[in-house]
């Protein structure tokens, strides 16, 4: 979706503010969302897609005014919702419902180590043409869908060249819809900076996107 | 498809039980023209609250977010990086199997797993500079440099690291040669990105042990690049 979160190429956006002694985590409760949210996610009804979407949905004004983390919160809420793990008046009062059922977390500190280490990888070990090659002129679709996406607006109807094939990956735009993971080639694909930004860009400059191959076209 | 702004509203504000009524962002006051409510200002109040209701409902183990925070409070960081980075300036041979197969080399190290999961390292030259950032959200190399610091997540640098990328680095006080590439990796996939910095003149026959103690996070993301130590500096 055209949304906020797709930012690349904004301007009026401020300064950026370092923090030189930045802790992780700058409240407890910024701890908690993090791992609250991670250890919902053991629970597989959802998944990377369908969080980051989640939280694209958040209305602009909102977004803005949120902060990481609560960010993240507000989209555990809505997917909590949709998947009926819990009610609104739970998460208005704060307990369960009379008579809700009580599970038994399956996501248990013990499977912290292993879940970290392991990680969800993305790749898959399947068989996938390849539509583009090494060195390829690609461009980038201009496609709007309402929907999920990872093809940067700044990037739409652009030429690059591919740099490297990274493998098969899951796509984002179907997955985060449960519509299947539809394996595919993801390439590095490199752009002028001018070819992005006019003559305003360094010649020397380029930007390297990584791109699924539903995203190109052969130019 | 779209979540509405009242839901939104309706989510965040039900989360907070009693704290709904007053409690406004920061006060400030809005344009009520667009409907808009500004959100609870007491996220602490909302996650506890919420927090306490998965715990109840048998949704989540509170030992288990207490070990999350743990690893990533105190195990993972940008030291994993730096040690990294050691080793490819002290091996030519690590250098190269890292430039051109990240994941198995971070593995020999003992790093991988979340967030890092297909890794790609990216190396500075006279001629080349590497900066990564992710516009649409906050991909980051977990593994090696543990959370993202809140500047990288944050809009003013995720909208101008692809248009104005020198203008950003300049911010970062770093000035880069005109006749230099700069090189910026938007991490729009599943693949994260770590850049290896140039070694700085003045660490000959320095071991790794040492040369990681030079390591920076900041020039791991590529907005630093890593200074020569100070004569008579022996860290």
């Amino acid at each position: 979706m055209n949304g906020v979160h797709d930012m690349g190429g904004m301007h009026g956006m401020g300064a950026i503010k370092e923090d030189k002694d930045e802790p992780v985590f700058h409240a407890t409760w910024e701890g908690r969302a993090y791992g609250v949210t991670r250890a919902m996610g053991g629970w597989r009804l959802w998944n990377l897609d369908a969080s980051r979407f989640q939280r694209e949905l958040i209305a602009p004004v909102d977004y803005f005014e949120m902060s990481y983390y609560e960010r993240w919160i507000t989209g555990l809420v809505e997917l909590m919702l949709k998947n009926k793990l819990v009610t609104r008046t739970e998460v208005e009062t704060g307990r369960p419902d009379e008579g809700a059922a009580v599970r038994t977390p399956t996501f248990t500190a013990d499977k912290v180590p292993g879940f970290i280490s392991k990680g969800v990888p993305a790749r898959r070990d399947v068989p996938a043409a390849a539509s583009f090659r090494v060195g390829q002129r690609v461009r980038a679709r201009n496609i709007n869908p309402i929907g999920h996406t990872r093809l940067p607006r700044y990037a739409r109807g652009k030429v690059g060249t591919v740099d490297r094939d990274h493998g098969v990956f899951v796509f984002p735009d179907t997955n985060a819809l449960f519509l299947g993971e539809k394996p595919q080639h993801v390439y590095s694909v490199r752009f002028d900076a001018r070819e992005l930004w006019g003559e305003q860009a360094s010649r020397r400059d380029t930007v390297y996107i990584d791109m699924w191959d539903d995203y190109l076209a052969p130019a | 498809m779209n979540t509405t702004r009242r839901d939104l509203l309706t989510a965040a504000l039900t989360a907070t039980g009693a704290a709904v009524t007053t409690d406004l962002a920061h006060g400030q006051a809005h344009d009520h023209d667009h409907d808009h409510q500004a959100v609870p200002s007491d996220p602490a109040l909302r996650v506890k609250a919420l927090e306490s209701l998965l715990v109840a409902k048998g949704l989540v183990d509170r030992a288990a977010v207490d070990a999350l925070i743990d690893t990533y409070e105190h195990k993972i960081g940008p030291r994993n990086g730096a040690r990294v980075v050691a080793r490819a300036w002290s091996d030519p041979d690590y250098k190269r199997r890292l430039l051109t197969d990240a994941d198995a080399a971070l593995a020999e190290l003992g790093y991988g797993g979340l967030q890092g999961e297909h890794m790609v390292v990216v190396e500075n030259t006279a001629e080349v500079h590497n900066l990564v950032v992710c516009t649409l959200c906050s991909c980051y190399p977990w593994p090696v440099l543990g959370l993202p610091p809140v500047w990288y997540k944050s809009a003013p640098y995720r909208s101008r690291a692809v248009i104005d990328p020198r203008g950003v680095l300049r911010e970062f006080g770093l000035e880069i040669d005109e006749n230099a590439e700069v090189r910026v990796w938007d991490s729009t996939a599943e693949l994260r990105y770590l850049v290896l910095p140039e070694r700085p003149a003045g660490t000959d026959g320095w071991n790794e042990e040492r040369l990681a103690t030079l390591v920076t996070r900041d020039a791991m993301i590529g907005v630093a690049k890593i200074a020569t130590p100070a004569s008579g500096d022996h860290a």
